[in-house]
């Protein structure tokens, strides 16, 4: 478990972060979203052990990330921010440094190296020296060092940037078959891994937490939860449709993106109007090319939520 | 334990996975016997010692010793990989002394492939050696001593140059601190145990006795002393730097 009590941490003037309290129980996949300078980096740094915090505390698996930090230390995996490494070395000498300064000894380092080097599918590259290798496996070779003695906290500072679409996908996949049994912490400027991996979002700005709470109950505080948006086949009808769906007692509100000719009706308190749409529309005969209900748009909640901060 | 020599192990490495080793150590035995040959006068002085050898060890080292103890810290810090490090189940003191055991092994490994001269001057006349292993060791201990030093100022910036340059300054402080030109700055104004202090600390003094065969408890521990608060200190810096 990580628990976080009131931490604070101050660079000078800068109050950086501002008595955060939070717990993570194992199992679940804790995002860290925020602006850039919100504070996400500087918590996980104190929480990995590298910084300490100016007050509060904080615990991991019970033992306190600057009093017993070595402990601590010994149950997690971090990556730090851009995953720093040794540009100079291979990845297989660089990840053997780290199996020893982990105390992984015989037949048990043998088997962890080579399931990371699967894991990650870093085979090809073993024998190259880091310097020369792509963002992607350089990122790999980062995740790869984190997770080699299969910790009980994962603490990894934007996993996925700078990987493409297909790698994206893999450590999306990696972190979901790690999370039933682990705690894990990610920061990320992506919603859409939020929306992918975790089952908790904590949005943070100026250090302070604003939202902390699922990504389905995020949406659900967007304009767009259970809006429906339509598309119509014949555009001549676009304002008999436009007036009808507005007069319905389940739309707030109705808005046309002029580019794509498409309607999204916004549904009144609460309400689900994608009943009274399609009623509607067979009784009016309206044909639509494209019909479908909104679960909420994350980056709508977040510029909601953050925009005051941000601005 | 493991941890430092992991840590010591990855750092040795490091210097032969990149042009530092060779060009260090290439250097370094083309400087000993440029000095020792031409302005040690080796053979001129028709003496069967390595004098004129470890004479110049101590202005050798002032220039080459910080060119390797730079990077230590300094580069971690540059590039990040301090926060992998510090992240790691590490000791702060092990990291310390595991870096400063690696290169110091490595100044040992280049003193060492300085055989050759002890090869020659056996083979042209009859030194005393146990004189030439005491001045070795006082070498090795004065190497030690500017590393220690050249160690701590790398933690207190993340620019190798500046490093190198402040090293070079601190470690010719030390050397002359016996010698008039630091020791007027403190007689003017400090009690006569300041100066005597101050002018104590000279590596010039305390590796003259060595190399001259005579090992005096007083300088080991003078050295044993500057590397352990030189080293101590390192770890003061960078626990109050690492995340600069």
């Amino acid at each position: 478990m990580i628990s976080c009590h009131n931490l604070t941490k101050r660079f000078g003037p800068l109050l950086a972060v501002d008595d955060l309290s939070f717990q993570v129980e194992p199992g679940e996949v804790l995002g860290f979203l925020g602006p850039n300078g919100a504070g996400k980096t500087t918590t996980m740094r104190i929480l990995a052990g590298f910084l300490p915090a100016t007050s509060g505390s904080a615990t991991v698996c019970g033992f306190d990330v600057d009093t017993q930090s070595i402990d601590a230390k010994r149950r997690i995996g971090y990556l730090p921010e851009g995953a720093p490494n040794y540009p100079e070395m291979s990845p297989r000498s660089f990840l053997e440094f780290i199996a020893d300064i982990r105390g992984l000894e015989g037949a048990t380092r043998t088997s962890r190296l080579d399931e990371v080097y699967g894991l990650l599918h870093l085979e090809p590259v073993l024998e190259q020296t880091i310097d020369t290798l792509s963002k992607g496996y350089k990122r790999r070779v980062g995740l790869a060092q984190a997770i080699l003695h299969d910790p009980d906290v994962l603490i990894l500072d934007e996993p996925t940037d700078g990987l493409d679409p297909n790698q994206k996908y893999e450590v999306r996949q990696l972190i979901n078959q790690m999370s039933q049994s682990k705690i894990i912490v990610i920061s990320t400027h992506l919603l859409e891994e939020v929306d992918a991996v975790c089952s908790r979002a904590i949005i943070i700005a100026h250090g302070r937490i604003l939202v902390d709470d699922t990504p389905e109950k995020l949406k659900a505080r967007s304009r767009f939860h259970n809006a429906v948006s339509v598309k119509l086949v014949d555009r001549s009808q676009l304002d008999e449709v436009r007036g009808g769906i507005e007069s319905l007692a389940e739309v707030d509100a109705i808005e046309m993106d002029s580019n794509s000719d498409r309607l999204t009706a916004f549904p009144a308190n609460g309400q689900h109007p994608l009943g009274a749409i399609t009623a509607l529309a067979i009784a009016k005969g309206w044909e639509f090319s494209e019909i479908h209900q909104e679960s909420g748009r994350l980056d709508e909640v977040f510029r909601t939520i953050t925009g005051g901060a941000n601005a | 334990m493991n941890i430092m020599l992991a840590i010591m192990r990855r750092e040795l490495r490091s210097y032969f996975l990149t042009p530092v080793a060779y060009v260090f150590i290439v250097i370094f035995l083309a400087l000993t016997s440029t000095f020792t040959f031409y302005l040690g006068n080796f053979y001129e002085r028709g003496q069967a010692d390595l004098a004129s050898f470890f004479n110049f060890h101590p202005w050798l080292y002032l220039f080459l010793v910080p060119s390797l103890s730079m990077r230590l810290w300094s580069e971690e810090r540059r590039s990040g990989s301090i926060e992998l490090l510090m992240t790691l189940p590490v000791e702060l003191w092990q990291a310390v002394v595991g870096k400063f055991l690696a290169a110091w092994t490595f100044t040992g490994l280049a003193l060492a492939l300085t055989f050759p001269i002890w090869i020659t001057v056996n083979y042209l006349g009859n030194p005393d050696n146990g004189v030439i292993v005491a001045a070795y060791i006082g070498s090795l201990l004065m190497a030690g001593g500017f590393l220690a030093v050249g160690s701590c100022i790398s933690a207190t910036t993340k620019n190798q140059v500046i490093a190198f340059i402040l090293a070079v300054v601190a470690c010719f402080l030390l050397l002359l601190a016996g010698f008039p030109l630091v020791l007027e700055v403190f007689s003017a104004w400090a009690p006569q145990v300041l100066v005597d202090v101050v002018a104590s600390l000279s590596f010039l003094t305390h590796f003259a006795s060595i190399s001259k065969g005579v090992i005096d408890l007083r300088d080991l521990v003078y050295f044993a002393l500057l590397i352990s608060v030189m080293l101590y200190a390192n770890t003061i810096v960078l626990q109050l730097k690492k995340a600069d």
